[in-house]
Protein backbone atom coordinates (compact mmCIF):
# COMPACT_ATOMS: atom_id res chain seq x y z
CA UNK A 1 0.00 0.00 0.00
CA UNK A 2 2.99 2.12 0.53
CA UNK A 3 3.49 2.65 -3.26
CA UNK A 4 -0.16 3.46 -3.91
CA UNK A 5 -0.26 6.02 -1.10
CA UNK A 6 2.68 7.77 -2.50
CA UNK A 7 1.41 8.26 -5.42
CA UNK A 8 -1.61 8.77 -4.41
CA UNK A 9 -0.22 11.97 -2.21
CA UNK A 10 2.12 13.13 -5.47
CA UNK A 11 -1.71 13.44 -7.25
CA UNK A 12 -3.81 16.57 -7.47
CA UNK A 13 -7.12 17.05 -6.17
CA UNK A 14 -8.25 19.25 -8.96
CA UNK A 15 -8.82 17.08 -11.91
CA UNK A 16 -10.69 14.77 -9.95
CA UNK A 17 -13.13 17.34 -9.62
CA UNK A 18 -12.71 18.44 -13.22
CA UNK A 19 -13.17 14.84 -14.41
CA UNK A 20 -15.86 13.86 -11.96
CA UNK A 21 -18.23 16.94 -13.14
CA UNK A 22 -17.64 16.05 -16.87
CA UNK A 23 -20.45 13.34 -17.13
CA UNK A 24 -22.87 15.67 -16.43
CA UNK A 25 -22.77 17.76 -19.14
CA UNK A 26 -21.34 14.78 -21.48
CA UNK A 27 -24.49 13.14 -20.43
CA UNK A 28 -26.99 16.30 -21.05
CA UNK A 29 -25.35 16.65 -24.57
CA UNK A 30 -26.30 12.88 -25.25
CA UNK A 31 -29.73 13.36 -24.24
CA UNK A 32 -29.89 15.90 -26.90
CA UNK A 33 -28.64 14.48 -29.58
CA UNK A 34 -30.85 11.54 -29.15
CA UNK A 35 -27.34 8.80 -27.48
CA UNK A 36 -29.87 7.99 -24.34
CA UNK A 37 -32.54 6.64 -26.62
CA UNK A 38 -36.29 7.80 -27.26
CA UNK A 39 -36.98 8.68 -23.81
CA UNK A 40 -34.21 10.91 -22.77
CA UNK A 41 -35.66 12.68 -19.71
CA UNK A 42 -36.08 9.49 -17.68
CA UNK A 43 -32.35 7.75 -19.06
CA UNK A 44 -31.30 10.76 -18.05
CA UNK A 45 -32.72 11.39 -14.64
CA UNK A 46 -31.52 7.85 -14.09
CA UNK A 47 -28.19 8.42 -15.14
CA UNK A 48 -27.22 11.38 -12.93
CA UNK A 49 -29.36 9.40 -9.59
CA UNK A 50 -27.16 6.42 -10.48
CA UNK A 51 -23.56 8.27 -10.87
CA UNK A 52 -24.85 10.21 -7.18
CA UNK A 53 -25.45 6.76 -5.46
CA UNK A 54 -21.90 5.11 -6.93
CA UNK A 55 -20.47 8.33 -5.55
CA UNK A 56 -21.94 8.24 -2.17
CA UNK A 57 -20.78 4.88 -1.91
CA UNK A 58 -17.23 5.70 -2.57
CA UNK A 59 -17.38 8.69 -0.05
CA UNK A 60 -18.29 5.88 2.41
CA UNK A 61 -15.54 3.86 1.30
CA UNK A 62 -12.75 5.84 1.47
CA UNK A 63 -12.79 5.54 5.24
CA UNK A 64 -12.59 1.66 5.38
CA UNK A 65 -10.34 1.19 2.97
CA UNK A 66 -7.89 3.19 5.27
CA UNK A 67 -8.21 1.32 8.36
CA UNK A 68 -8.74 -2.21 6.90
CA UNK A 69 -6.41 -1.71 3.56
CA UNK A 70 -4.22 0.79 4.65
CA UNK A 71 -5.21 2.49 1.44
CA UNK A 72 -5.15 6.19 2.16
CA UNK A 73 -7.70 8.33 0.09
CA UNK A 74 -8.87 10.85 2.30
CA UNK A 75 -7.41 13.76 0.20
CA UNK A 76 -10.17 12.85 -2.26
CA UNK A 77 -13.15 12.55 -0.33
CA UNK A 78 -14.18 15.98 -0.04
CA UNK A 79 -14.44 16.17 -3.99
CA UNK A 80 -15.91 13.00 -4.49
CA UNK A 81 -18.57 14.03 -1.80
CA UNK A 82 -19.05 17.44 -3.80
CA UNK A 83 -19.55 15.76 -6.56
CA UNK A 84 -21.61 13.04 -5.43
CA UNK A 85 -24.00 16.22 -4.58
CA UNK A 86 -23.79 17.96 -8.09
CA UNK A 87 -25.47 14.65 -9.29
CA UNK A 88 -27.94 14.45 -6.81
CA UNK A 89 -28.32 18.06 -7.76
CA UNK A 90 -28.73 17.48 -11.44
CA UNK A 91 -30.93 14.72 -11.05
CA UNK A 92 -33.21 16.71 -8.90
CA UNK A 93 -33.00 19.35 -11.92
CA UNK A 94 -34.03 16.85 -14.60
CA UNK A 95 -37.08 15.91 -12.27
CA UNK A 96 -38.45 18.98 -11.66
CA UNK A 97 -38.15 20.98 -14.64
CA UNK A 98 -38.06 18.22 -17.55
CA UNK A 99 -39.69 15.22 -16.19
CA UNK A 100 -42.97 16.62 -13.61
CA UNK A 101 -42.80 20.31 -14.88
CA UNK A 102 -45.90 20.96 -13.18
CA UNK A 103 -45.64 22.78 -9.76
CA UNK A 104 -48.33 21.52 -8.29
CA UNK A 105 -47.99 17.96 -9.05
CA UNK A 106 -44.21 18.51 -7.51
CA UNK A 107 -45.48 19.69 -4.23
CA UNK A 108 -47.94 15.80 -4.96
CA UNK A 109 -45.29 13.98 -5.67
CA UNK A 110 -43.23 15.08 -2.88
CA UNK A 111 -45.95 14.64 -0.10
CA UNK A 112 -48.01 11.56 -1.44
CA UNK A 113 -44.97 9.79 -2.74
CA UNK A 114 -42.95 8.01 -0.49
CA UNK A 115 -39.89 7.09 -2.46
CA UNK A 116 -39.94 11.02 -3.90
CA UNK A 117 -39.96 11.98 -0.05
CA UNK A 118 -37.44 9.88 1.01
CA UNK A 119 -35.10 11.04 -2.23
CA UNK A 120 -36.48 14.52 -1.71
CA UNK A 121 -35.26 13.57 2.11
CA UNK A 122 -31.85 12.44 1.26
CA UNK A 123 -31.66 15.77 -0.74
CA UNK A 124 -31.99 17.96 2.20
CA UNK A 125 -29.54 15.75 4.54
CA UNK A 126 -26.95 16.64 2.43
CA UNK A 127 -27.17 20.49 1.65
CA UNK A 128 -25.61 21.32 4.76
CA UNK A 129 -23.33 18.49 3.84
CA UNK A 130 -22.70 20.25 0.83
CA UNK A 131 -22.31 23.87 1.99
CA UNK A 132 -20.11 22.85 5.02
CA UNK A 133 -17.95 21.23 2.95
CA UNK A 134 -14.54 23.94 2.60
CA UNK A 135 -11.99 24.51 5.19
CA UNK A 136 -13.67 27.67 6.66
CA UNK A 137 -16.42 25.75 8.01
CA UNK A 138 -13.90 22.77 8.93
CA UNK A 139 -12.43 25.34 11.11
CA UNK A 140 -15.20 27.16 12.45
CA UNK A 141 -17.28 23.56 13.43
CA UNK A 142 -14.35 22.11 14.72
CA UNK A 143 -15.71 18.77 16.23
CA UNK A 144 -19.26 19.77 15.53
CA UNK A 145 -18.43 19.13 11.83
CA UNK A 146 -17.54 15.76 12.19
CA UNK A 147 -20.64 14.68 13.90
CA UNK A 148 -22.63 17.15 11.43
CA UNK A 149 -20.97 15.03 8.63
CA UNK A 150 -22.37 11.58 9.69
CA UNK A 151 -25.32 12.81 8.09
CA UNK A 152 -23.88 11.33 5.01
CA UNK A 153 -25.02 7.82 6.24
CA UNK A 154 -28.32 8.77 6.52
CA UNK A 155 -28.19 10.14 3.04
CA UNK A 156 -26.77 7.05 2.11
CA UNK A 157 -29.65 4.96 3.32
CA UNK A 158 -32.65 7.32 2.18
CA UNK A 159 -30.53 7.39 -1.22
CA UNK A 160 -30.51 3.68 -1.91
CA UNK A 161 -34.24 3.00 -0.09
CA UNK A 162 -35.05 5.92 -2.53
CA UNK A 163 -34.11 3.67 -5.65
CA UNK A 164 -35.26 -0.01 -4.53
CA UNK A 165 -38.57 1.63 -3.67
CA UNK A 166 -38.97 3.20 -7.48
CA UNK A 167 -38.03 -0.35 -8.76
CA UNK A 168 -40.97 -2.16 -10.32
CA UNK A 169 -41.20 -5.84 -8.90
CA UNK A 170 -38.40 -7.40 -7.19
CA UNK A 171 -34.71 -6.38 -9.20
CA UNK A 172 -31.56 -7.24 -7.96
CA UNK A 173 -29.33 -3.99 -9.24
CA UNK A 174 -30.96 -1.46 -6.26
CA UNK A 175 -30.79 -4.09 -3.63
CA UNK A 176 -27.04 -4.44 -4.34
CA UNK A 177 -26.60 -0.63 -3.97
CA UNK A 178 -28.56 -0.62 -0.66
CA UNK A 179 -26.47 -4.08 -0.01
CA UNK A 180 -23.05 -2.06 -1.03
CA UNK A 181 -24.60 1.28 1.41
CA UNK A 182 -25.44 -1.43 4.96
CA UNK A 183 -22.43 -3.14 4.66
CA UNK A 184 -20.32 0.03 4.16
CA UNK A 185 -22.14 1.24 7.48
CA UNK A 186 -21.39 -2.05 9.22
CA UNK A 187 -17.76 -1.84 8.61
CA UNK A 188 -18.35 1.40 11.13
CA UNK A 189 -19.64 -0.37 14.28
CA UNK A 190 -17.22 -0.54 16.55
CA UNK A 191 -15.07 -3.72 16.41
CA UNK A 192 -15.37 -5.18 19.59
CA UNK A 193 -19.19 -5.31 18.80
CA UNK A 194 -18.85 -7.48 16.53
CA UNK A 195 -15.51 -9.08 15.42
CA UNK A 196 -13.44 -10.37 18.21
CA UNK A 197 -10.39 -8.64 16.91
CA UNK A 198 -7.17 -8.89 19.50
CA UNK A 199 -7.52 -5.48 22.06
CA UNK A 200 -5.60 -2.77 21.41
CA UNK A 201 -6.29 -2.67 17.76
CA UNK A 202 -7.38 1.09 17.04
CA UNK A 203 -10.86 1.82 16.83
CA UNK A 204 -10.86 4.97 14.14
CA UNK A 205 -12.26 7.66 15.78
CA UNK A 206 -12.83 9.41 12.11
CA UNK A 207 -14.80 7.86 9.93
CA UNK B 1 -72.11 -7.20 -24.28
CA UNK B 2 -71.04 -4.92 -26.58
CA UNK B 3 -71.73 -4.34 -30.31
CA UNK B 4 -70.33 -5.84 -32.98
CA UNK B 5 -67.96 -4.09 -34.82
CA UNK B 6 -68.45 -3.93 -38.55
CA UNK B 7 -65.22 -3.14 -40.92
CA UNK B 8 -66.33 -2.64 -44.16
CA UNK B 9 -63.17 -2.26 -45.62
CA UNK B 10 -61.40 -4.98 -47.70
CA UNK B 11 -57.53 -4.74 -48.34
CA UNK B 12 -58.36 -3.02 -51.66
CA UNK B 13 -59.35 0.12 -49.55
CA UNK B 14 -56.25 0.28 -47.83
CA UNK B 15 -54.18 3.41 -48.61
CA UNK B 16 -50.42 2.67 -50.04
CA UNK B 17 -47.97 2.69 -47.44
CA UNK B 18 -45.98 5.82 -48.81
CA UNK B 19 -49.30 7.56 -49.06
CA UNK B 20 -50.29 6.89 -45.54
CA UNK B 21 -47.02 8.10 -43.79
CA UNK B 22 -46.81 11.09 -46.51
CA UNK B 23 -50.68 11.85 -45.75
CA UNK B 24 -50.10 11.78 -41.82
CA UNK B 25 -46.99 13.66 -41.99
CA UNK B 26 -48.93 16.48 -43.98
CA UNK B 27 -51.93 16.23 -41.69
CA UNK B 28 -50.02 16.32 -38.59
CA UNK B 29 -48.51 19.71 -40.18
CA UNK B 30 -52.07 21.16 -41.15
CA UNK B 31 -53.35 20.23 -37.04
CA UNK B 32 -55.01 23.44 -35.40
CA UNK B 33 -55.26 25.01 -38.70
CA UNK B 34 -58.49 24.75 -39.34
CA UNK B 35 -57.05 23.15 -43.26
CA UNK B 36 -57.17 19.64 -42.08
CA UNK B 37 -60.91 19.93 -42.33
CA UNK B 38 -60.77 20.91 -46.22
CA UNK B 39 -59.57 17.68 -46.94
CA UNK B 40 -62.84 16.37 -46.48
CA UNK B 41 -63.20 12.69 -46.47
CA UNK B 42 -59.77 11.75 -44.94
CA UNK B 43 -59.96 13.92 -41.84
CA UNK B 44 -63.40 12.90 -41.43
CA UNK B 45 -62.43 9.02 -40.81
CA UNK B 46 -60.24 10.47 -37.60
CA UNK B 47 -62.09 13.14 -36.36
CA UNK B 48 -62.46 11.64 -32.83
CA UNK B 49 -59.06 12.23 -31.96
CA UNK B 50 -56.81 15.51 -32.08
CA UNK B 51 -54.28 14.59 -35.18
CA UNK B 52 -51.08 15.50 -33.87
CA UNK B 53 -51.90 12.57 -31.35
CA UNK B 54 -53.02 9.99 -34.03
CA UNK B 55 -49.61 10.28 -35.79
CA UNK B 56 -47.91 7.31 -34.88
CA UNK B 57 -44.63 6.81 -32.87
CA UNK B 58 -41.58 5.44 -35.03
CA UNK B 59 -40.84 1.93 -35.61
CA UNK B 60 -37.52 2.73 -33.60
CA UNK B 61 -39.65 4.11 -30.71
CA UNK B 62 -42.20 1.23 -30.70
CA UNK B 63 -39.73 -1.39 -31.27
CA UNK B 64 -36.70 -0.22 -29.22
CA UNK B 65 -38.83 1.63 -25.91
CA UNK B 66 -40.38 -2.05 -24.34
CA UNK B 67 -40.96 -3.08 -21.07
CA UNK B 68 -40.86 -6.90 -21.40
CA UNK B 69 -39.51 -8.84 -18.17
CA UNK B 70 -38.54 -11.65 -19.41
CA UNK B 71 -35.90 -9.91 -21.33
CA UNK B 72 -34.74 -7.61 -18.46
CA UNK B 73 -35.57 -4.59 -16.68
CA UNK B 74 -34.77 -1.97 -18.49
CA UNK B 75 -36.57 -0.45 -21.60
CA UNK B 76 -33.46 -1.67 -23.94
CA UNK B 77 -33.26 -4.80 -22.64
CA UNK B 78 -36.21 -6.60 -24.82
CA UNK B 79 -35.10 -5.10 -27.87
CA UNK B 80 -31.45 -6.27 -27.39
CA UNK B 81 -32.30 -9.92 -25.88
CA UNK B 82 -36.04 -10.89 -27.36
CA UNK B 83 -34.35 -12.01 -30.45
CA UNK B 84 -33.51 -15.39 -28.53
CA UNK B 85 -37.43 -16.30 -28.77
CA UNK B 86 -38.23 -18.99 -30.74
CA UNK B 87 -41.90 -18.02 -32.32
CA UNK B 88 -42.24 -20.70 -34.78
CA UNK B 89 -43.73 -22.84 -34.43
CA UNK B 90 -45.72 -21.51 -31.95
CA UNK B 91 -49.98 -22.17 -30.32
CA UNK B 92 -52.07 -21.33 -28.52
CA UNK B 93 -54.17 -23.15 -25.57
CA UNK B 94 -57.30 -22.10 -25.58
CA UNK B 95 -58.79 -23.83 -22.84
CA UNK B 96 -61.54 -23.60 -19.31
CA UNK B 97 -65.15 -22.98 -20.15
CA UNK B 98 -65.36 -23.35 -24.31
CA UNK B 99 -66.54 -25.72 -26.87
CA UNK B 100 -63.63 -26.38 -28.69
CA UNK B 101 -60.50 -26.23 -26.19
CA UNK B 102 -57.43 -27.15 -27.73
CA UNK B 103 -54.02 -26.09 -29.00
CA UNK B 104 -54.56 -23.73 -32.07
CA UNK B 105 -51.52 -22.99 -34.19
CA UNK B 106 -50.86 -19.55 -35.09
CA UNK B 107 -50.98 -19.91 -38.52
CA UNK B 108 -54.12 -21.71 -38.32
CA UNK B 109 -55.78 -18.83 -35.62
CA UNK B 110 -54.26 -16.29 -38.68
CA UNK B 111 -55.97 -18.54 -41.35
CA UNK B 112 -59.30 -18.25 -39.32
CA UNK B 113 -59.27 -14.22 -38.75
CA UNK B 114 -59.66 -11.12 -40.45
CA UNK B 115 -56.54 -8.64 -40.18
CA UNK B 116 -57.29 -4.69 -40.08
CA UNK B 117 -55.09 -1.98 -38.95
CA UNK B 118 -55.45 -0.01 -35.43
CA UNK B 119 -54.04 3.15 -34.72
CA UNK B 120 -54.30 3.36 -30.92
CA UNK B 121 -53.10 5.05 -27.98
CA UNK B 122 -50.79 3.18 -25.98
CA UNK B 123 -50.80 4.49 -22.15
CA UNK B 124 -47.93 2.85 -19.91
CA UNK B 125 -48.53 3.27 -15.71
CA UNK B 126 -45.17 4.79 -15.85
CA UNK B 127 -47.17 7.63 -17.19
CA UNK B 128 -45.44 7.58 -20.97
CA UNK B 129 -47.16 7.07 -24.28
CA UNK B 130 -47.34 6.11 -27.76
CA UNK B 131 -48.99 5.91 -30.78
CA UNK B 132 -49.37 2.94 -32.52
CA UNK B 133 -50.24 1.08 -35.71
CA UNK B 134 -51.50 -2.55 -35.01
CA UNK B 135 -52.35 -5.32 -37.11
CA UNK B 136 -54.46 -7.52 -35.91
CA UNK B 137 -58.46 -8.98 -35.35
CA UNK B 138 -60.82 -8.66 -32.47
CA UNK B 139 -60.52 -11.41 -29.95
CA UNK B 140 -64.06 -11.83 -29.67
CA UNK B 141 -63.61 -13.38 -33.10
CA UNK B 142 -61.16 -16.59 -31.59
CA UNK B 143 -63.38 -16.33 -28.67
CA UNK B 144 -66.38 -17.01 -30.35
CA UNK B 145 -64.24 -19.45 -32.60
CA UNK B 146 -63.60 -21.18 -29.25
CA UNK B 147 -66.91 -21.23 -28.56
CA UNK B 148 -67.23 -19.26 -24.80
CA UNK B 149 -69.67 -21.28 -22.88
CA UNK B 150 -72.63 -20.00 -20.54
CA UNK B 151 -70.71 -19.19 -17.06
CA UNK B 152 -67.55 -17.84 -18.47
CA UNK B 153 -67.01 -14.28 -17.00
CA UNK B 154 -64.15 -13.88 -17.31
CA UNK B 155 -60.61 -14.34 -19.56
CA UNK B 156 -57.45 -15.44 -18.55
CA UNK B 157 -54.19 -15.14 -20.44
CA UNK B 158 -50.40 -16.49 -20.12
CA UNK B 159 -47.37 -15.27 -21.58
CA UNK B 160 -44.71 -17.92 -22.80
CA UNK B 161 -42.24 -18.58 -19.99
CA UNK B 162 -38.71 -20.37 -21.48
CA UNK B 163 -36.21 -19.43 -19.22
CA UNK B 164 -33.58 -20.84 -21.83
CA UNK B 165 -34.15 -18.17 -24.23
CA UNK B 166 -35.36 -15.52 -21.16
CA UNK B 167 -32.30 -14.02 -19.33
CA UNK B 168 -34.50 -11.80 -17.50
CA UNK B 169 -36.28 -14.80 -15.69
CA UNK B 170 -33.34 -16.07 -13.89
CA UNK B 171 -34.42 -13.24 -11.76
CA UNK B 172 -37.91 -13.62 -9.80
CA UNK B 173 -39.08 -9.57 -10.44
CA UNK B 174 -42.23 -11.02 -11.15
CA UNK B 175 -44.10 -14.78 -10.23
CA UNK B 176 -43.31 -16.01 -13.87
CA UNK B 177 -45.12 -16.96 -16.00
CA UNK B 178 -46.52 -13.39 -16.82
CA UNK B 179 -50.28 -13.53 -16.23
CA UNK B 180 -53.37 -11.29 -17.18
CA UNK B 181 -57.11 -10.96 -16.85
CA UNK B 182 -59.93 -9.43 -18.33
CA UNK B 183 -63.44 -9.84 -17.59
CA UNK B 184 -65.48 -11.42 -20.15
CA UNK B 185 -67.14 -8.16 -21.64
CA UNK B 186 -63.82 -6.61 -21.73
CA UNK B 187 -62.45 -9.55 -23.78
CA UNK B 188 -66.03 -9.17 -26.24
CA UNK B 189 -65.36 -5.31 -26.70
CA UNK B 190 -64.86 -4.65 -30.40
CA UNK B 191 -61.27 -2.21 -29.43
CA UNK B 192 -60.05 -5.33 -27.79
CA UNK B 193 -57.47 -6.91 -30.10
CA UNK B 194 -55.22 -9.65 -30.52
CA UNK B 195 -52.48 -8.17 -32.42
CA UNK B 196 -50.08 -9.83 -34.84
CA UNK B 197 -48.01 -6.47 -36.29
CA UNK B 198 -47.24 -3.63 -36.53
CA UNK B 199 -46.30 -1.04 -39.36
CA UNK B 200 -47.74 -3.56 -41.42
CA UNK B 201 -45.13 -6.21 -40.54
CA UNK B 202 -45.24 -8.78 -38.39
CA UNK B 203 -44.96 -7.91 -34.54
CA UNK B 204 -40.81 -7.94 -33.76
CA UNK B 205 -40.56 -10.04 -30.55
CA UNK B 206 -39.81 -7.14 -28.27
CA UNK B 207 -43.34 -6.27 -29.03
CA UNK B 208 -44.90 -9.44 -27.91
CA UNK B 209 -44.30 -11.66 -31.20
CA UNK B 210 -46.30 -13.61 -32.85
CA UNK B 211 -49.31 -12.78 -30.90
CA UNK B 212 -50.07 -9.84 -27.96
CA UNK B 213 -53.41 -8.62 -26.52
CA UNK B 214 -53.78 -4.91 -27.16
CA UNK B 215 -56.83 -3.12 -24.83
CA UNK B 216 -55.95 0.88 -25.85
CA UNK B 217 -58.36 2.24 -22.49
CA UNK B 218 -56.42 0.40 -19.81
CA UNK B 219 -52.49 0.60 -18.62
CA UNK B 220 -49.90 -1.46 -21.04
CA UNK B 221 -49.19 -4.20 -18.69
CA UNK B 222 -52.63 -5.09 -19.44
CA UNK B 223 -51.78 -5.91 -22.74
CA UNK B 224 -49.98 -9.18 -22.31
CA UNK B 225 -47.50 -10.40 -24.63
CA UNK B 226 -46.64 -13.37 -26.97
CA UNK B 227 -49.68 -15.35 -25.20
CA UNK B 228 -49.62 -18.82 -25.22
CA UNK B 229 -52.87 -19.42 -23.23
CA UNK B 230 -56.54 -17.90 -22.94
CA UNK B 231 -58.81 -19.86 -20.22
CA UNK B 232 -62.24 -18.67 -19.89
CA UNK B 233 -63.49 -19.43 -16.65
CA UNK B 234 -66.30 -17.88 -14.22
CA UNK B 235 -63.64 -16.23 -11.37
CA UNK B 236 -61.42 -13.23 -11.74
CA UNK B 237 -58.32 -14.50 -12.21
CA UNK B 238 -54.72 -13.88 -10.71
CA UNK B 239 -52.55 -11.48 -12.73
CA UNK B 240 -49.05 -10.81 -12.29
CA UNK B 241 -48.95 -7.18 -11.19
CA UNK B 242 -51.67 -7.31 -8.99
CA UNK B 243 -50.39 -10.80 -7.76
CA UNK B 244 -46.82 -8.38 -7.13
CA UNK B 245 -48.04 -5.57 -5.58
CA UNK B 246 -51.87 -5.42 -4.68
CA UNK B 247 -52.41 -2.14 -3.68
CA UNK B 248 -50.71 -0.06 -6.85
CA UNK B 249 -51.83 -2.63 -9.26
CA UNK B 250 -55.89 -3.33 -9.58
CA UNK B 251 -57.37 -5.95 -11.62
CA UNK B 252 -58.83 -3.58 -13.93
CA UNK B 253 -56.35 -0.85 -13.94
CA UNK B 254 -58.34 1.33 -16.93
CA UNK B 255 -56.29 4.32 -17.69
CA UNK B 256 -57.27 7.15 -15.12
CA UNK B 257 -56.48 10.75 -14.61
CA UNK B 258 -58.11 10.65 -11.18
CA UNK B 259 -56.78 7.43 -9.69
CA UNK B 260 -53.42 8.39 -8.08
CA UNK B 261 -50.99 5.69 -8.47
CA UNK B 262 -48.32 5.15 -5.41
CA UNK B 263 -45.44 6.31 -8.02
CA UNK B 264 -46.25 7.91 -10.87
CA UNK B 265 -49.16 10.42 -10.57
CA UNK B 266 -51.36 9.58 -13.75
CA UNK B 267 -52.68 13.39 -14.16
CA UNK B 268 -50.77 13.38 -17.05
CA UNK B 269 -48.24 11.67 -19.55
CA UNK B 270 -45.54 12.24 -21.69
CA UNK B 271 -45.05 10.98 -25.37
CA UNK B 272 -42.09 9.27 -25.95
CA UNK B 273 -40.30 10.66 -29.26
CA UNK B 274 -40.99 14.51 -27.90
CA UNK B 275 -36.90 14.79 -27.12
CA UNK B 276 -35.68 16.28 -23.77
CA UNK B 277 -38.10 19.36 -23.73
CA UNK B 278 -40.77 17.50 -24.59
CA UNK B 279 -43.87 18.97 -22.73
CA UNK B 280 -46.25 16.50 -20.92
CA UNK B 281 -49.88 16.39 -21.59
CA UNK B 282 -53.33 15.68 -19.89
CA UNK B 283 -54.09 12.31 -19.81
CA UNK B 284 -57.52 11.04 -21.31
CA UNK B 285 -60.66 8.89 -19.03
CA UNK B 286 -60.00 5.60 -20.38
CA UNK B 287 -56.89 6.74 -22.63
CA UNK B 288 -59.18 8.63 -25.04
CA UNK B 289 -61.64 5.69 -25.26
CA UNK B 290 -63.92 6.85 -22.71
CA UNK B 291 -67.02 7.09 -24.91
CA UNK B 292 -66.57 3.79 -26.09
CA UNK B 293 -65.61 1.55 -23.13
CA UNK B 294 -67.17 3.72 -20.16
CA UNK B 295 -70.68 1.63 -20.26
CA UNK B 296 -68.47 -1.29 -19.34
CA UNK B 297 -68.13 0.18 -15.69
CA UNK B 298 -71.64 1.88 -15.37
CA UNK B 299 -72.21 1.54 -11.43
CA UNK B 300 -68.74 0.33 -10.12
CA UNK B 301 -66.60 2.70 -8.30
CA UNK B 302 -63.28 3.54 -10.09
CA UNK B 303 -61.31 4.35 -7.47
CA UNK B 304 -62.14 1.13 -5.71
CA UNK B 305 -62.14 -1.34 -8.89
CA UNK B 306 -58.68 0.33 -10.23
Amino acid sequence: MGFANQLVRCLPVWPVYLLGALPGPWLFYLGLTGGLGVEPIKALEHEYGELALQLLILTLAISPLRRLLGLNLLKFRRAIGLLCFFYVLCHLLVWLVLDVQILGQILTDIAKRPYITIGMGAFVLMLPLALTSNNLSVRKLGRTWSRLHRLTYAAAVLGAVHFVMLAKGFQIEPLIYLGLVLFLLALRVPYSRWLRLPSGTPVSGRS
Amino acid sequence: MARRWTNDLTPADATPEAVFWNRRRIMAGLAGSGLAAALGTQARAEAALPEEELAPNTWEEVTGYCNFYEFGTGKGDPSEYAERMTTEPWSVAIDGLVDNPGDYSFEQILSEMTLEERIYRFRCVEAWSMVVPWQGFELADLLTLAGVQEGAKYVAFETLYRPSEMPGTIYKVLDWPYREGLRLDEAMHPLTIMATGIFGKPLPNQNGAPLRLVVPWKYGFKSIKSVVRITLTDEEPPTSWNMANPREYGFYSNVNPEVSHPRWSQASERRIGGGLFARRQPTLMFNGYEAEVAALYEGMDLSEYF
